[in-house]
């Protein structure tokens, strides 16, 4: 079914640039299993976000000033002064933790349904890649306000290039356009800040781009069969997804209007100084796991060579699995070894935000071998000696009530 | 047929050479373009002129610290007590993860200066604190002794000693 506009109008148009087309196909008539669950909602949730923190930090650049002398004032100003500036400063703040919560709910419902699996390799990569850049803007967007926590954090953050032999005092320098964090460093970073989400736009065009050509996965991890598989994106998911959204807007206002600080750090309410480092400093806790498994090693290249590389193992993820099923519904094995997994995240995330002192350091150490031991040694072996569930003939057949004469059976 | 490029003997064609000349060119040409968009990043004439820093020492009384600023960093200028230098100098510095006397760290044992900054991830140490009554770094855990060794953490290096001079008895010029 291909897109033919009746408005003569739209007919020229779409004859010479068939963008109208291109989003019918996207939106409307996209063939989409019937069988989606709201984890699936996620994505959608994704991108609302990245439009949200798109706005308001258009906006909020035009009242923020990038120099260290003002920076810190600027965004007071914003708070005191600007008409709507609390809501809208609040909006961005809280609104990057929004994003990265169902970007990390969206990447687990991958883990478990098996959506990296092929042909989704490469779109797993893209969303590994839209990942990588969220990290770099809100690093880089949480040192703007030149508090305590920016500056230290800009400053711990940079200094894991260091680690880097032979060029890495080069690297760090070169970064920091001086010889430490300055105002060269935060007017680079205000620049990046501002580019980088329009980077991110272009690979979430790719990343749905993929997504359209393999078509969605879904709960039972088996390919659409037959048109009975499948209904159209418009208007099955469309309102499902704005459901979902409307359900995570009180969420997000919750936060927005009764806790707009609780995941911030009252720190950074103090204005940067570069001589006294605060006693105890963390990052966001959007990057509590990968700093738990930095601080593990009690060596500086290694600490930050493991760091990288539990995001780089994630890349290996879908050769690395062995399995050919996709979802852990038929995995019973795997399907417990993910919630372990998950867990020992969160048991990361809860000691990257304590100090370096035992038990935290031995726990930190344990959850981190953990993390490694699940993706390159479990995943593999698991998917050779697990025993799968028999999987349902069809998404329709595993959707639709069985059939009477299963009924039957069932009662004689 | 005829080709419009005749055939050498080896199988080389001219144009190949055309081909690899025009691309070496563009390619050298597309570097040199691309340096300035990197290099505009280094430091700038302004950043780099702000080169040293004069102090004076008379009044550091013995036991106490300063910290002066320098390129930005701060630096730590320490008058140390007897008891400090002794420890400093009593450490069998085949044990040191950085091994280096605490001579070599000074140009007068009573004044210990380097630069206060970590160096594992870049954070200002506490002073008069830590396993070893020297510094410690609250951010990863990094313990130095009086003489700025690292002696236990994640820190791979002493603080740095500056280059300094001493233009009098209480003046020091450092950088």
């Amino acid at each position: 079914m291909s897109f033919e506009p009746k408005n003569p109008m739209l007919k020229w148009v779409e004859t010479r640039l068939p963008i109208t087309g291109m989003l019918h196909h996207a939106l409307y008539e996209y063939p989409t299993p019937k069988n989606l669950s709201y984890w699936w909602t996620f994505g959608s949730l994704a991108g609302f976000m990245l439009v949200v923190q798109l706005i308001t930090g258009i906006v909020l650049s035009m009242h923020y000033t990038a120099h260290v002398d003002l920076a810190f004032d600027s965004v007071e100003h914003i708070m005191r002064d600007v008409n709507y500036g609390w809501l809208l400063r609040y909006m961005h703040s809280n609104g990057a933790s929004m994003f990265f919560i169902v970007v990390y709910l969206h990447i687990f419902r991958g883990l478990y349904y098996g959506s990296y699996k092929a042909p989704r390799e490469l779109l797993w990569w893209l969303g590994l890649v839209i990942f990588l850049l969220m990290m770099a803007t809100a690093f880089m967007g949480y040192v703007l306000p030149w508090g305590q926590m920016s500056f230290w954090g800009a400053t711990v953050i940079t200094n894991l290039f260091g680690a880097i032999p032979v060029v890495g005092d080069t690297i760090v320098t070169w970064l920091w356009g001086g010889f430490s964090v300055d105002n060269p460093t935060l007017n680079r970073f205000f620049s990046l800040h501002y580019l980088l989400p329009f980077v991110i736009v272009g690979v979430v065009i790719l990343h749905i781009w993929a997504l359209h050509t393999s078509g969605s996965n879904n709960p039972t991890g088996i390919e659409i069969k037959d048109k009975q598989d499948s209904i159209p994106f418009h208007p099955y998911y469309t309102v499902k997804d704005l459901f979902g959204l409307a359900l995570f807007l009180i969420v997000f206002s919750a936060f927005l209007f009764y806790a707009p600080n609780w995941m911030g750090h009252p720190d950074n309410y103090i204005p940067a100084n570069p001589l006294v480092t605060p006693a105890h400093i963390v990052p966001e806790w959007y990057f509590l796991p990968f700093y738990a498994i930095l601080r593990a090693v009690p060596d500086k290249l290694g600490g930050v060579m493991l760091m990288f590389g539990a995001i780089a193992v994630l890349f290996a993820l879908p050769w690395l699995d062995k399995s050919r099923i996709r979802s852990a519904r038929f995995r019973p094995i795997y399907k417990q070894l993910f919630w372990i997994f998950l867990i020992d995240c969160v048991v990361l995330t809860y000691i990257g935000g304590q100090p370096a002192e035992e038990p935290f350091i031995l726990v930190g150490r344990i959850a981190t071998g953990y993390y490694f031991l699940h993706i390159l040694v479990l995943l593999p072996l698991v998917g050779m000696f697990e025993k799968p569930k028999p999987l349902p003939a069809s998404i329709s057949a595993d959707v639709l009530p069985k059939k009477s004469s299963d009924k039957e059976a069932s009662n004689a | 047929m005829t080709t419009t490029t005749p055939i050498e003997e080896d199988g080389v064609k001219r144009r190949d050479f055309l081909y690899i000349a025009a691309g070496g060119v563009g390619a050298v040409g597309t570097a040199f373009a691309i340096w300035p968009f990197v290099a505009q990043m280094n430091p700038s004439a302004d950043v780099l002129a702000l080169s040293s820093t004069e102090v004076e020492l008379d009044a550091i009384e013995e036991g106490s610290e300063i910290t002066a600023v320098w390129q930005g960093k701060p630096v730590f200028i320490r008058h140390r007590t007897k008891a400090e230098i002794a420890a400093a100098e009593e450490v069998d510095i085949s044990t040191l993860p950085d091994p280096e006397a605490d001579a070599d760290r000074v140009e007068n044992p009573e004044w210990l200066i380097m630069v206060g900054v970590c160096t594992h991830l870049g954070c200002v140490p506490l002073k008069e604190s830590g396993d070893f009554n020297g510094w410690f770094c609250p951010c990863h855990g990094s313990h130095y002794d009086t003489s700025g060794r690292i002696r236990k953490g994640p820190a791979p290096a002493n603080l740095v000693v500056p280059p300094y001079e001493f233009l009098s008895a209480t003046t020091v010029k450092i950088g």
